[in-house]
């Protein structure tokens, strides 16, 4: 333990260390709460079970998405621009996708058990579907290449165009859905009593998966900076392989 | 437990999506700074 | 700083530009709009059923448009791109909003001569009839639609557009933005052919979406474009 703290290799510091540990605590408690312990709810029965890891994961996602946003706006209006925050924007943008597609996956298991369909076209749904689809859009204008700067800006601009747009898809969506709907099926936002302990868990659940993002772009964040500068440096060696052909 | 192959594999997946993502950020950390300075490192 | 007639100015020369080589190259006539019919077709084959045509043909024209935008989109790009000449005139300063209004406004008229090819066809092949209000309702929901979709398009458009391997990445940024236009203009399409016993007067509060997302877009657009295509 001693001898990595002194001699550092990796992303890893002794204060992300500190909070891994305890984000692996955290979890081994959310299992223990949310699998054993917590009772079952009286609408959705143990099915219930499913929402302590589903509902911690779309709100990362959603914490991911607007700390991308505003990483983003950070990058674009700061005076040196400092390349930190689209770091940041990506990896939080990264981390995001990931966790959106957790939550579709086990909300369309969550569905399965409780509406009989893996899929409905509800408004929610659907536009979460459509967030996945844009963020993957948002990723790949990251990989187009170019300078480092211009991958920042040409993402920067995307992301704040996508929390535009977000909201007209949803509203769009929303109101087909409305208009449209004729049979209705079970309300996913209809309130279910929860006792103590299933509160606990969904709230223990809220935190552990905050420090596992914490953790996640913080050191997402510092290998992309690697990335750059292993970029940087074959930019640099190529220019002086250049350099020593002319002069020979 | 009612549905214990569903809650299961949901929180099977979500864990191990999240490892696995990870351990391929930690690793690809380990990897680059192995010839990375400490100025390029400032973190450290 | 440019002022608001030398951008117009310039608007109009790169719009008068884009239909020009359209008009000589003809590759809208010539390739985009049979690849479009045929689209038509092959619905018509994959449904295989009168009753269900004439139901869905607001939701095909839409998606047969969307498709053959790509396209079109993809051309106006290339165009530019091939021999640097968005690069050209960003280096000689010229306002990147001006650019954006000309190309969305040549793109705007591409795609509503396709819109309108593709209206006749339905139409034609899927057995629509239409009155004369409906018609009209028709001829609105066209105009407003094919202003975001130009927006949106000429924005996603100069970002995707242009060097290598950046192709595929078009449908993929495009697709997710225009779906509130792919959602209105059906609806609204709907009411105007009276499909599935839709009144025409149920049409309107989706234009009205129609114009909500095509002036959002023109403004975003404008502002956008530069730093998205700036190389």
């Amino acid at each position: 333990m001693n001898s990595a703290v002194t001699t550092p290799r990796g992303t890893g510091t002794r204060n992300t260390r500190i909070l891994g540990v305890l984000t692996i605590i955290l979890m081994v408690l959310l299992t223990f709460c949310g699998l054993i312990f917590s009772g079952e709810d009286i609408n959705q029965g143990s099915t219930v079970r499913i929402m302590y890891v589903h509902v911690p994961s779309i709100w990362v996602a959603y914490l991911a998405f607007g700390m991308t946003a505003l990483c983003s706006a950070i990058y674009l209006s700061g005076r040196n621009r400092s390349l930190i925050w689209d770091r940041f924007s990506g990896a939080a943008g990264e981390i995001g996708v990931l966790f959106v597609a957790v939550s579709l996956v086990t909300g369309s298991l969550w569905g399965r058990l409780t509406w009989g369909t893996y899929w409905v076209w509800d408004a929610r749904l659907t536009s979460t579907a459509f967030l996945f689809i844009t963020y993957i859009g948002y990723l790949a204008v990251r990989r187009l290449g170019g300078t480092h700067r211009q991958r920042a800006r040409r993402s920067a601009v995307l992301a704040l165009i996508a929390i535009l747009e977000i909201p007209l898809v949803h509203f769009s969506v929303n109101v087909w859905r409305t208009l449209h709907q004729k049979a209705s099926v079970a309300d996913p936002n209809a309130k279910v009593a929860l006792d103590g302990l299933m509160l606990f868990s969904l709230f223990l659940g809220l935190i552990a998966f905050t420090m596992l993002f914490a953790w996640l772009v913080i050191h997402r964040q510092r290998s992309l900076a690697l990335e750059d500068a292993v970029a940087d440096r074959g930019l640099d060696a190529a220019i002086e392989a250049r350099r020593e052909e002319a002069t020979n | 437990m009612d549905h214990a192959s569903f809650i299961i594999g949901s929180w099977v997946l979500t864990f191990a999506s999240v490892i696995g993502y990870a351990v391929y950020v930690i690793r690809r950390g380990r990897e680059l700074s192995k010839n990375a300075t400490s100025e390029e490192m400032p973190w450290t | 700083m440019s002022t608001v007639s030398q951008r117009r100015r310039v608007a109009v020369a790169v719009a008068r530009k884009d239909l020009t080589i359209e008009w000589n190259s003809r590759i809208l006539v010539n390739q985009v709009a049979p690849f479009a019919a045929i689209v038509m077709v092959l619905f018509a084959f994959a449904l295989d059923n009168d009753g269900i045509l004439q139901r869905v043909a607001p939701g095909l024209v839409w998606l047969a448009t969307l498709f053959s935008m790509l396209v079109v989109i993809q051309r106006t790009f290339a165009v530019e791109s091939a021999d640097g000449a968005l690069d050209a005139l960003r280096v000689a300063g010229v306002d990147p909003s001006a650019i954006f209004a000309g190309k969305s406004l040549a793109l705007m008229v591409q795609l509503f001569a396709l819109e309108l090819l593709l209206v006749g066809t339905a139409v034609v092949l899927y057995g629509v009839n239409m009155t004369l209000v409906g018609f009209a309702e028709a001829l609105v929901t066209l105009l407003a639609a094919t202003v975001g979709l130009a927006c949106v398009g000429t924005l996603y458009g100069g970002l995707a557009g242009g060097a290598r391997g950046r192709e595929t990445l078009l449908p993929l940024l495009l697709l997710p933005v225009v779906a509130p236009v792919l959602i209105g203009a059906t609806r609204a399409t709907e009411a105007a052919f009276g499909s599935g016993g839709t009144k025409v007067s149920e049409g309107w509060p989706w234009i009205v979406l129609l114009l909500v997302f095509a002036v959002i877009f023109a403004a975003v657009g404008s502002v956008a474009f530069g730093p998205l295509v700036d190389e």
